[in-house]
């Protein structure tokens, strides 16, 4: 079993995302994350689909979404160079200004912004990877109790000319 | 110049050349089938119950390769239709399927009649979409007879809208049309059927297991032609049954759970297993991890998510099984299998399919035999059960018969209604359901389809007072302990209700069987009706068994053999 990332190119329609969601529950697939958006061509949405499963599992997800008729394209990004990004937002509570400052500093080093601030709260807000992004929510979980984790889900790209992952 | 939604449905049922529909009145479909009034070209068929009429689509759709069209309202009428969309699906036959639906201001107000059934069947048709611009009408049922009946088949379900129904647009039907996400395979990789190939000539003890897809295809003669010309024996499923004759050298039954034991043996004994049209069902595998387990296994079939699903396989191959088969036509040779087709002989001169009634002359195996023999079938439809079974072991199925048969959903009801639709496609045929007495009460208030449409049939009721094949179960697995499938009542026996007054009471001929010596004198009156469907009532034991059987999940060379 392990994360595997695959993108669509679907028909922009009512439906489709029930379609491609549902397949997934139906078959008992293991969706981890999935994000949806259009493209430069408004009747195309693309999708980026991480699944937790094994080989034999993920040749049957492909399989399985090519034939469905509002699937323009399945594209296979488990061993293609891509960028890919997620954005998370952590809000943390009941902070005193030891804390507060603590937490600058973590957003400096994790090139996190400080997007909002209170008295005693304070939210970050993360655009890195998938990985990255746990890391740093196991961190602030480590330090504080009072969070709220709000997670976007990843969006990824085919690199231009980077070649590694 | 705009026509109504309403025309253009019917202009498009004129193009794609339908001449029947299998149509539900209802709210939301009453404007087109004020339409269809005024087309005396395309024939109604008012069945009497929704879940019916899509089983008679698909018996049609069988019958005649071409999709089969139902109408129906929204809602409950949507509904009804569900179990035959799964049953439809998983056997891959062709359907249109168009329910009404509310007007779409109302969608999502839990309007009368309102459900939605696009949502509720996505898992179970090939394509399903609700209508929201009027403009986009034909293109979208352009698209349904297109898809229902290209690549592997299956059923498509349009719903559409009361006031798209009414709205005008648009006059033009396409002729033609190209779908950017659906691009059914209509070739073969050269290479890998090469490769296909010379792996089957590579063995030693190849095996040919065929399955329902060779006859969706058409191409039964083509595998005869290709089995007579390599020597390697075959083996089908039981959506396969009657792909190829009985009694040819070279063929041995059915495999699976109810299969022939030398069927079965010669899977799991085999090094070649060559697989066409066929999806690797459970029934047909048992335990996978002993199913085939010395054979390297190629799989060709038209539907590339039906490969390595089940079974992982050496050598795959995507394409319609008449397509490849006559390529490799090309090359194909004779190869020296006579010592492995021998083991196979052994194997069923051991324990051959033969009846084991507890009955001697009201056996299964009997009644079976007669009626091959005295009405001589060229279609047989059968319901689902024990009867489903008997039928595929001792009936001549033939590749001149056309054998219809629930067998991936397993839907009980299924037969009689199909049967119906089976004999409005073909009419010449001489049509036989045979059914049990549970199948048959899901759906039997279709006599009255019958008669009104004057379908010739004859309905054959295997009557043995118990939901057999679970009570089979229950014999054999659960201790004998035959909860809910005893049909009768504290006064009567299971022999209930009398289906011979009950088919009186539609004005047909009904015949109750005791007694061997009345079978045949049954099946020769039913032989003499040209109009009206007969039915015929065979009474036997509770006790009558599926022999050989496999245990759900056990391996296929563990049979149960009497």
């Amino acid at each position: 079993m392990k994360k595997r990332w695959i993108a669509l190119y679907v028909e922009n329609q009512v439906g489709v995302l029930a379609k491609v969601s549902g397949l997934f529950a139906g078959k008992s697939y293991n969706l981890a994350s999935l994000t949806v958006g259009t493209t430069e061509d408004e009747t195309v949405s693309r999708m980026t689909v991480c699944a937790m499963c094994d080989d034999a599992t993920f040749e049957q997800i492909k399989k399985q979404l090519n034939t469905m008729v509002e699937v323009i394209k399945v594209m296979d990004l488990t061993n293609v160079p891509i960028h890919m990004k997620e954005i998370l937002f952590v809000k943390i509570r009941g902070l005193n200004e030891r804390d507060i400052s603590y937490l600058f500093k973590i957003a400096n080093v994790f090139n996190v912004d400080v997007t909002d601030i209170g008295t005693d709260s304070l939210l970050l807000e993360c655009k890195q990877t998938e990985k990255k992004n746990d890391e740093l929510i196991e961190l602030v979980r480590s330090k504080y109790h009072d969070i709220e984790v709000v997670r976007g889900g990843a969006v990824a790209v085919e690199s231009i000319s980077t070649q590694t992952r | 110049m705009d026509i109504a939604g309403r025309k253009m449905v019917v202009k498009a049922l004129k193009a794609e050349g339908v001449d029947r529909v299998f149509a539900y009145p209802g709210g939301m479909v009453t404007d087109i089938f004020d339409e269809l009034y005024k087309t005396p070209e395309i024939k109604l068929v008012l069945p009497r119950h929704e879940q019916a009429l899509i089983h008679e689509a698909e018996g049609y759709a069988r019958a005649t390769k071409r999709p089969g069209v139902c109408l129906v309202t929204s809602g409950p009428g949507a509904t009804n239709i569900v179990t035959g969309l799964a049953d439809a699906h998983f056997d891959s036959i062709p359907l249109v399927v168009i329910t009404g639906q509310v007007p779409l201001p109302l969608i999502g107000n839990d309007a009368f009649q309102e459900v939605d059934i696009v949502g509720m069947t996505r898992s179970i048709t090939k394509y399903g979409v609700t209508v929201r611009d009027r403009a986009e009408l034909g293109r979208i049922l352009k698209m349904a007879f297109y898809i229902a009946s290209s690549g592997r088949p299956g059923p498509v379900l349009i719903d559409i809208p009361k006031d798209i129904q009414v709205m005008g647009g648009p006059v033009e039907y396409p002729e033609k049309i190209g779908i950017r996400g659906y691009k059914p395979n209509t070739s073969v990789h050269l290479g890998q059927l090469k490769k296909a190939y010379k792996l089957l000539r590579s063995g030693k003890k190849p095996l040919i297991l065929a399955g329902g897809g060779v006859k969706i295809s058409g191409a039964e003669k083509l595998l005869r032609t290709f089995v007579e010309r390599t020597n390697v024996p075959v083996v089908t499923t039981v959506m396969g049954r009657g792909l190829f004759p009985c009694d040819h050298e070279l063929y041995f039954g059915n495999c699976g759970m109810h299969g022939e034991y030398a069927a079965n043996m010669a899977v799991s004994g085999c090094d070649v297993l060559f697989s066409i049209g066929t999806r690797f069902n459970d029934r047909i595998t048992g335990d996978l991890a002993e199913f085939a387990p010395n054979a390297k296994i190629v799989h060709i079939d038209v539907d590339t998510s039906s490969i390595s699903r089940n079974v992982e396989v050496d050598v795959p191959v995507v394409a319609d099984a008449g397509l490849a088969i006559n390529t490799m036509l090309e090359y194909a040779e004779p190869q020296n299998a006579d010592r492995w087709i021998e083991m196979i002989r052994e194997w069923r001169d051991e324990h051959p399919l033969m009846s084991q009634s507890v009955s001697e002359n009201m056996s299964p195996c009997n009644i079976m035999k007669k009626i091959s023999e005295v009405l001589k079938p060229d279609t047989v439809v059968t319901d689902v059960g024990q009867h489903q079974m008997w039928v595929s072991q001792y009936m001549d199925v033939g590749p001149d018969t056309l054998f219809i048969t629930s067998g991936g959903l397993g839907t009980m009801g299924f037969g009689f209604p199909a049967a119906i639709g089976a004999k409005l496609g073909a009419p010449e045929r001489r049509v036989v359901c045979v059914t049990g007495d549970g199948g048959f009460q899901m759906n039997m208030q279709e006599m009255a389809t019958a008669v009104v449409e004057g379908v010739n049939l004859t309905v054959c009721v295997i009557n043995n007072g118990f939901l057999g094949m679970v009570r089979q179960q229950q014999q054999m697995f659960y201790g004998k302990r035959y909860v809910a499938t005893y049909l009768g009542t504290k006064d009567h026996d299971g022999y209930w209700p009398d289906f011979v007054k009950w088919a009186e009471s539609y004005g047909i001929k009904g015949i109750r069987v005791t007694k061997p010596d009345e079978i045949v004198p049954a099946l020769k009156c039913a032989a003499r009706e040209k109009e009206m469907p007969v039915l015929i009532e065979f009474v036997i034991s509770s006790d009558e068994l599926v022999l050989p059987a496999l245990k759900s999940g056990a391996p296929l060379s563990d049979m149960i053999l009497r």
